[in-house]
């Protein structure tokens, strides 16, 4: 059974960015449906619409792209990094 | 190299919906739940104070910066950017970058090659014991103090935007910080000061955008400015010729050799808070690009602090004034223009992640403090003067519980602070007293092989008393600002300036004159510790585009025309 290699931090941020950015996205959509009677300056821009749909992109592809894998694949990223390895000073 | 920050009068800022107080929930479940995953990872004392040594250049380039990104800092220099115009830029860019990449460039090798790990460590290797045991034990004390006092005044700012009780900010956020850090260490910490700087771009960064669409552009708003204030406020240095011609009344000297030389070199380069994320660094062509990649971050950084503040001076329909009218009048003070810019634009969800980027800004500079003082007290105090055997495990154990034992005396700090406000002003001095000597202490001992450990001493400890003198001379006697700070009309920035730079004078002539009296160490003990002696390893088979060297140029040539763009 393969085992699972340390989680990145960029996935943690994957998340982070993610659900806020549905939740932010939902929000604005909720603004749209039902506008509030007191409104935020600029409140015409839907800022909470794009703003949270754009998080949720950047979050959704971190989270693919730094997804907890199988210790198998780390080889195989090993063995791509080798030459990054070789050029590094201790 | 915080403004200080003190609360206020006006009735809740802003009011939170649910869809808020989810956003805020769910980023305490994240970083409590790394604290509980990377426990694992924190097995012994080289995991636990310098997080196993693994970091990437990026982690540790972007958690050196956000150790110094706190919510005070951010809110604090947003009101400087209010009541001193786009001077406060000097504090990010002359007073940063410089600095920062003289750390990754010429000293960072010593800090890596001698392996120490802490400032005070680097001080006993060079100048023996007494150094290290002076400066250990004025960083350990002042550091959880101020974490006290930044606690403070953070639950004083929840208290005023969101009407949220003290103690309950005070408890919450300590014991939040106190568990991840207590489970997974710098790790841990490392790993929530980048998740805590994504989240404060994430949650800052509409406010300068909306701001320059409501304005319309950069020159419409230096122009709303110039008709609501004054033309000086958009000047970076055009004004600094006369002390009396600029709303800090300072002059370009003291921005220079006071700020650029000796306060931001001595806090970027030897306060063990920030140096301590790079020394965590995996490799030292790591170690090297963690402050240049901070550096650049650095350099961006005024867009979501300094632009709100100036763009308050612009939109804003209220006329911000300082803590003594505001309460008089039941208006607003400078330190809110950031919530009130907040508040402006951004409506459900946004508002929950801009109160977020602020909790997150707080929390990572209080860990920051608070694991920086636990390796101190392990290493330099701890395994120094009290258990010279202590093992491993032991450290590890000391290191747990010197963490929460940190987050206690922070909120004693933050409880005393409560009762009596006047220490905040005397603590946050005392802290500046030791940084600008002990800057000319360590880059002395890297430099200089002829500085011995009897000058390294009395020097650092003459320029600290020399500071304190000044500062209490001043205290006693206001007349006496015209020789500290050169001017009677110098406000308090530019007298912390000079009296840095005068200590730091005195630190570095006693250092010189005392070394020249006394026995040099011989050059066999000084490999790795100075320059000239220590063979530091080429980058002879790195391509130009990966050496530390070229992005430090490349950072200093977009910092000079940032510079002249803004003059």
């Amino acid at each position: 059974m393969a085992t699972h290699r340390e989680i990145s931090i960029w996935f943690f941020i994957g998340v982070a960015l993610f659900v806020n950015g549905v939740l932010i996205f939902g929000a604005g959509i909720y603004e749209l449906i039902r506008p509030p009677e007191v409104r935020v300056v600029l409140y015409q821009l839907h800022a909470n619409v794009w703003w949270g749909a754009i998080l949720s992109i950047f979050g959704a592809l971190y989270c693919v792209k730094f997804r907890p894998r199988p210790e198998a694949d780390k080889m195989v990223d090993e063995e791509n990094s080798v030459k990054d390895a070789r050029i590094t000073m201790k | 190299m915080i403004p200080a920050l003190f609360a206020v009068s006006a009735p809740t800022l802003v009011r939170l919906t649910p869809i808020d107080m989810v956003i805020v929930g769910f980023y305490f479940a994240l970083v409590l739940a790394i604290g509980f995953y990377l426990k694992q990872k924190a097995n012994t004392s080289e995991d636990f104070f310098l997080a196993g040594r693994e970091m990437t250049a990026w982690i540790a380039g972007l958690a050196f910066l956000s150790a110094n990104l706190g919510a005070l800092e951010l809110m604090g220099w947003a009101a400087a950017a209010y009541q001193y115009g786009i001077l406060a830029t000097h504090w990010y860019w002359i007073g940063a970058i410089p600095a920062m990449l003289f750390l990754g460039i010429v000293m960072m090798p010593f800090y890596y090659i001698s392996k120490t790990h802490s400032v005070p460590g680097y001080l006993k290797l060079r100048f023996g014991e007494g150094s290290r045991t002076l400066s250990s034990i004025s960083f350990a004390f002042m550091t959880v103090l101020m974490s006290g006092i930044n606690m403070y005044s953070m639950a004083l700012v929840m208290k005023v935007v969101l009407g949220w009780d003290i103690h309950f900010s005070i408890w919450v956020s300590s014991i939040t910080v106190a568990v991840y850090v207590a489970l997974g260490g710098l790790r841990s910490a490392i790993f929530n000061e980048v998740l805590q700087f994504v989240l404060i771009w994430a949650g800052a960064l509409l406010i300068p955008i909306l701001g320059l669409i409501e304005t319309g552009g950069w020159t419409n708003l230096k122009a709303q400015i110039a008709h609501n204030a004054s033309t000086e406020y958009t000047h970076l240095w055009g004004t600094l010729g006369r002390f009396d011609g600029n709303p800090m009344g300072i002059h370009w000297t003291g921005i220079v050799l006071g700020l650029g030389w000796v306060i931001s070199f001595g806090y970027w380069t030897t306060d063990f808070l920030v140096v301590q994320r790079v020394l965590s660094a995996k490799d030292l062509r790591s170690a090297k690009l963690a402050p240049i990649i901070g550096a650049t971050f650095k350099m961006i950084v005024p867009f979501i602090v300094i632009l709100p503040g100036l763009l308050g001076l612009a939109v804003l329909p209220m006329k911000l004034t300082g803590e003594g009218a505001a309460v008089a009048s039941g208006g607003h003070s400078y330190n809110e223009v950031l919530p009130l810019m907040l508040a402006r634009y951004c409506g459900p969800g946004l508002l929950g992640l801009g109160i977020t980027a602020l909790i997150a800004g707080f929390m990572s500079g209080m860990a920051g403090n608070v694991t920086a003082f636990s390796t101190v007290w392990t290493y330099d105090i701890y395994g120094a003067l009290i258990n010279k055997k202590a093992t491993d495990s032991q450290k590890v154990v000391m290191g747990r519980w010197c963490t929460i034992l940190g987050v206690l005396i922070s909120i004693g700090t933050a409880y005393l602070v409560m009762q009596f406000l006047s220490i905040m002003d005397y603590v946050q001095a005392l802290f500046s007293f030791f940084i600008a000597p002990l800057f000319g202490t360590v880059l002395l001992g890297m430099l200089w092989k002829r500085a011995t450990p009897k000058g390294g001493f009395w020097g650092l400890l003459s320029g600290t008393l020399s500071s304190v003198g000044m500062w209490a001379w001043v205290k006693v006697n206001p007349k006496a600002l015209s020789y500290v700070a050169l001017s009677p009309n110098a406000k308090d920035m530019a007298e912390n300036m000079y009296r840095a730079l005068w200590s730091w004078i005195v630190c570095v002539a006693v250092t010189v004159a005392v070394s020249y009296m006394t026995k040099a160490k011989p050059e066999a003990e000084l490999d790795g510790l100075v320059y000239g002696i220590t063979s530091v390893p080429t980058e002879g088979g790195v391509p130009l585009y990966k050496r530390p060297i070229f992005w430090a140029v490349a950072v200093s040539l977009v910092f000079f025309v940032l510079n002249i763009i803004f003059w």
